[in-house]
């Protein structure tokens, strides 16, 4: 290569250390300041702040209610991704235009949204209280609120890979003889599945750390409907900073775990070539 | 003769079946998850008298807390879009140890709790912080200051114009470079004339999403804020405070406002995504 | 003058030996082949007069000026990419006239200049088109047309047509010759394909393994390759296993001999004679200097026939020109006989150049 393109883009040692900083200001220090904050007081101290009762219930929470969501977005993600790819219906250009809007939608005013509709003053709130079933400010509200702010992760990276995979290998499958369950357990999911996989990884860490739409819907009452990230919230708004830690570390970890799972996959699929 | 067309017609119709329902089902979700709640919204502020709402949303609260958030989402989009050009080029076209680490942790924002971002920062930038100290030691606030919001903001913004750009850069490849280099360009006149060019509908689609970020911001910008009426008070924050003082016109009228502007900013990102994918 | 000088120009990637120790001159108004496999380095080298990359050793002259120090951007070459690397979001103008844009030139100028460089690729009434709206041809001529536009004074072509189908390949490389005899700017080309290089190259440069096989006109490659690379890579060849014993050479897994003229003390194990397919003559009967055979298989090729030959455990091939076919009965399983016009024996070691010599004597090769 040019020397001077070279130095311009390959070696350009201003631009990367522009890039270094930015991450190192924005991402980098900012987690290890907060860790060696948490671990300042040394692990036990740590471990008695991550365990404490109102604490280790809000991270309980969380995951199982994340965990819920998960299994409710995988399926309608990919039921949904497949009917706008594989299937023509009326209004399906707006329906998939709409599929965003979650995305787009600050998670505040889709809290507000769901207490209209559910709430306890609502229709739907009301036939529901009747049978003795509260929505919103209790367990079924926070689930739909975390289905509502992850839903289009699913369907936005299956989407792409249905569109490109090739008919040819389902047609194969089918003039051997393959019947149409056959058809999409052995070959359509094994081929989407590194996508559904990341939509769900997206989503999953999305749940964990949500707040916004949470904090509206959910009665954030300790031991009962508080998740981690409200806990936190109240930790340090009432200046218990030491306790706030210990969740904040254990959603952190989570983070990565995640981020880590997802590159997993990507170099997984990417072994599949294109 | 007559039986096989039936049977054809039953193994049709079957099909079909299989198909109307799976669509039904997924139309009926999308409606109750979707559309209902858009609905909702709608209704409920127009509960209220008209006189209510302007009322509620020319409060100079409202407008401040509205002025606000556009002046955060300005500054965010400017730097983000230059430092996230910057971070592109780096990573689709340098090579260096750490990269791919490096490359990871620019989705940590996407993963990370807002809470957890907020938190962060109020520990990094809070006066009693490594980097805080030092700049209250110079009487700069940063935190419960408008330093620390916009701060929070750039970083849950952060990947968006990144993401978008390197795989655009990726599949652009060096040859564009290297033919306008050969015909006489310089860096300067290369970036302008080829590269942003070809890049400029995954920029615009990054931009479009950053800006609907930081509109929507909640969690992140309320840690390092304070919400203080007036002072450090964003759209969403304002609503979130009018909607817990039971103040439901003021919220839904200013949230409708904002879901408006979601509507605006998702199609735009549609048509910018529809301009990439043809270049 | 010569347009382009390479001289030792030596380059390595890490460990990799790209490019060892290459020279080679292009006159002036030459059009020039640089021919090798994929992976021979040949495209490094044209990168490297380009300047797009930079050598570890050498120097690199255009019209007798030492330009190894210069940039690109002031090298003043022509570089078209193998694909083509058009400027995706320009119309064909404007990506034409960016390099006379980049210099500043009068609007008139530029507009008048494009228009002709238009014309001269025949393109005309393609102005507004983008990239994407061409066919491979088309933009193989926008990039030619685009590398000309500000009059480079050496014109460099990356497989210029090795992304185009075989048709549209043939019209292009004539036409590109052509083209070539009324612009006349010292040209290098880079390919892989023989048929291409020999049908419009003045000059062909062999390149192997970063090393300079053979320069040469497009005959003396054929009829005199000076390697046994050269001999199989341009052209197809027979490879044949033999000893020498005495005054015979002896294929290998037969009896048969081939008789020299004269007698000579010469005895040498596992030799390969590399011979042309046209150059092994198919007959009926026997005489000294032929070797009995039996036909393996016939095939039609249009104007000529190609013939698949056992001599021994050697399979060979033969052109035998339609009248000759006609003349004889030929089928699967026939016997008959080869006689070899000329062949080559490639091996460097001592014994070796002693064959070669006497068979030189002999009139065996040249």
């Amino acid at each position: 290569m040019n020397s001077s393109l070279k130095r311009f883009v390959k070696g350009n040692l201003t631009l990367r250390g522009i890039a270094l900083f930015y991450i190192g200001l924005l991402i980098i220090l900012p987690v290890i300041a907060i860790t060696t904050e948490a671990f300042k007081g040394g692990i036990p101290n740590l471990w008695k702040q991550i365990t404490l009762p109102q604490a280790l219930f809000s991270l309980k929470f969380t995951f199982i209610i994340a965990l819920i969501m998960l299994v409710i977005n995988i399926i309608t993600g990919t039921a949904t991704a497949w009917v706008l790819v594989r299937y023509d219906f009326p209004l399906k250009k707006t329906i998939n235009a709409l599929i965003d809007i979650p995305f787009a939608i600050p998670t505040v005013v889709t809290g507000m949204m769901l207490v209209v509709l559910c709430g306890p003053r609502s229709l739907i709130g009301e036939f529901f209280g009747k049978h003795g079933i509260e929505i919103i400010y209790n367990k079924p509200g926070i689930i739909l609120a975390l289905i509502f702010v992850t839903f289009p992760f699913v369907v936005r990276s299956v989407q792409p890979v249905l569109i490109e995979m090739e008919r040819d290998m389902e047609e194969a499958a089918q003039t051997l003889g393959a019947s149409k369950f056959k058809v999409f357990f052995h070959i359509v999911l094994p081929t989407i599945l590194p996508s559904i996989l990341t939509g769900a990884a997206l989503s999953f860490s999305r749940a964990l750390g949500e707040f916004g739409s949470i904090v509206i819907v959910a009665g954030n009452i300790p031991m009962k409907t508080q998740v981690a990230s409200v806990y936190i919230y109240g930790e340090i708004e009432s200046a218990n900073i030491q306790s706030g830690l210990g969740t904040a570390v254990v959603l952190l970890l989570s983070s990565f775990i995640v981020l880590i799972f997802l590159n997993f996959i990507q170099r997984w699929s990417n072994k599949y070539g294109k | 003769m007559e039986n096989k067309t039936n049977c054809v017609e039953v193994v049709r119709k079957q099909k079909q079946a299989g198909k109307w329902v799976l669509i039904s089902f997924v139309l009926l979700w999308f409606f109750v998850l979707i559309i209902f709640p858009l609905i909702g919204i709608v209704r409920e502020t127009f509960k209220n008298a008209i006189s209510v709402i302007t009322s509620s949303l020319s409060s100079t609260a409202s407008t401040h807390a509205f002025w606000l958030t556009i002046l955060i989402t300005f500054v965010a989009v400017v730097i983000n879009t230059i430092f996230g050009t910057i971070m592109a080029i780096v990573f689709a076209k340098q090579n260096f140890k750490g990269k791919l680490f490096l490359e990871s942790l620019i989705d940590l924002p996407f993963a990370v709790s807002p809470i957890v971002a907020g938190f962060m920062f109020v520990i990094l930038f809070g006066p009693g912080g490594w980097i805080g100290s030092w700049f209250y030691s110079m009487n700069i606030k940063i935190i419960y200051a408008l330093p620390g919001m916009i701060i929070a903001t750039l970083f849950v913004t952060l990947p968006f114009v990144a993401k978008e750009i390197i795989p655009v850069l990726r599949e652009f490849g060096i040859e564009q470079d290297e033919a306008a280099l050969i015909l006489g360009a310089s860096q300067w006149q290369i970036f302008w004339k080829v590269t942003l060019p070809s890049i400029r509908w995954g920029l615009a689609y990054g931009v479009t999403l950053t800006i609907a970020r930081s509109i929507g911001e909640f969690g992140a910008v309320l840690v390092v804020s304070g919400s203080i009426i007036n002072k450090t008070q964003t759209a969403t924050l304002r609503i979130h405070d009018q909607f817990t003082d039971l103040n439901y016109a003021g919220a839904f009228s200013a949230a409708l406002i904002l879901a408006l502007i979601s509507f605006i900013i998702l199609n735009l990102i549609q048509y910018a995504q529809k301009r990439k994918k043809r270049i | 003058m010569s347009g382009i000088m390479v001289k030792n120009i030596t380059k390595k990637f890490g460990d990799f030996i790209a490019v060892n120790n290459v020279s080679f001159d292009v006159k002036e108004g030459e059009l020039a082949a640089l021919l090798g496999p994929s992976g021979s380095g040949k495209s490094t080298l044209l990168r490297i007069i380009a300047g797009l990359e930079n050598p570890d050793m050498g120097q690199i002259f255009l019209t007798g000026k030492d330009v190894t120090p210069l940039r690109t951007q002031k090298r003043n070459v022509g570089f078209v990419f193998q694909h083509y690397a058009l400027f995706k979001h320009m119309t064909v103008e404007k990506n034409i006239a960016f390099g006379l844009e980049i210099q500043k030139k009068d609007k008139k100028e530029i507009k008048q200049k494009v228009e002709e460089l238009i014309d001269l690729v025949k393109l005309n009434g393609y102005n507004k088109h983008y990239p994407s709206q061409l066919s491979g041809g088309q933009r193989q001529r926008v990039a030619l047309a685009r590398a000309l536009a500000t009059e480079p004074k050496v014109l460099l072509l990356d497989e210029p047509f090795g992304s185009l189908d075989a048709k549209v390949r043939k019209n292009l490389a004539q036409w590109i010759r052509d083209l070539h005899n009324r612009v006349n700017v010292t040209s290098v080309f880079v390919t892989h394909d023989q048929n291409e290089a020999i049908e419009i190259s003045d000059k062909i440069i062999v390149i192997n393994r970063g090393k300079v096989e053979q320069i040469g006109n497009a005959t003396d490659v054929y009829e005199h390759p000076k390697s046994k690379f050269v001999a199989s890579f341009v052209g197809n060849v027979n490879v044949i296993n033999a000893n020498i014993k005495k005054n015979h050479i002896v294929i290998t897994g037969t009896k048969e001999k081939i008789q020299f003229k004269e007698k000579t003390e010469i005895n040498f194990q596992n030799i390969v004679l590399l011979i042309r397919p046209e150059d092994i003559i198919v007959k009926d009967n026997s005489t000294e200097d032929t070797v009995p055979c039996i036909i393996n298989g016939i095939y039609y090729r249009g104007s000529f026939y190609e013939v698949d030959l056992k001599v021994g455990t050697n399979n060979v091939k033969s052109l035998v020109p339609k009248e000759d076919f006609f003349k004889f009965e030929w089928r699967k399983g026939t016997k008959v006989y080869i006689r070899f016009r000329k062949f080559k024996i490639f091996e460097a070691s001592e014994g070796h150049k002693k064959v070669h010599e006497m068979l030189k004597q002999l009139g065996y090769i040249e």
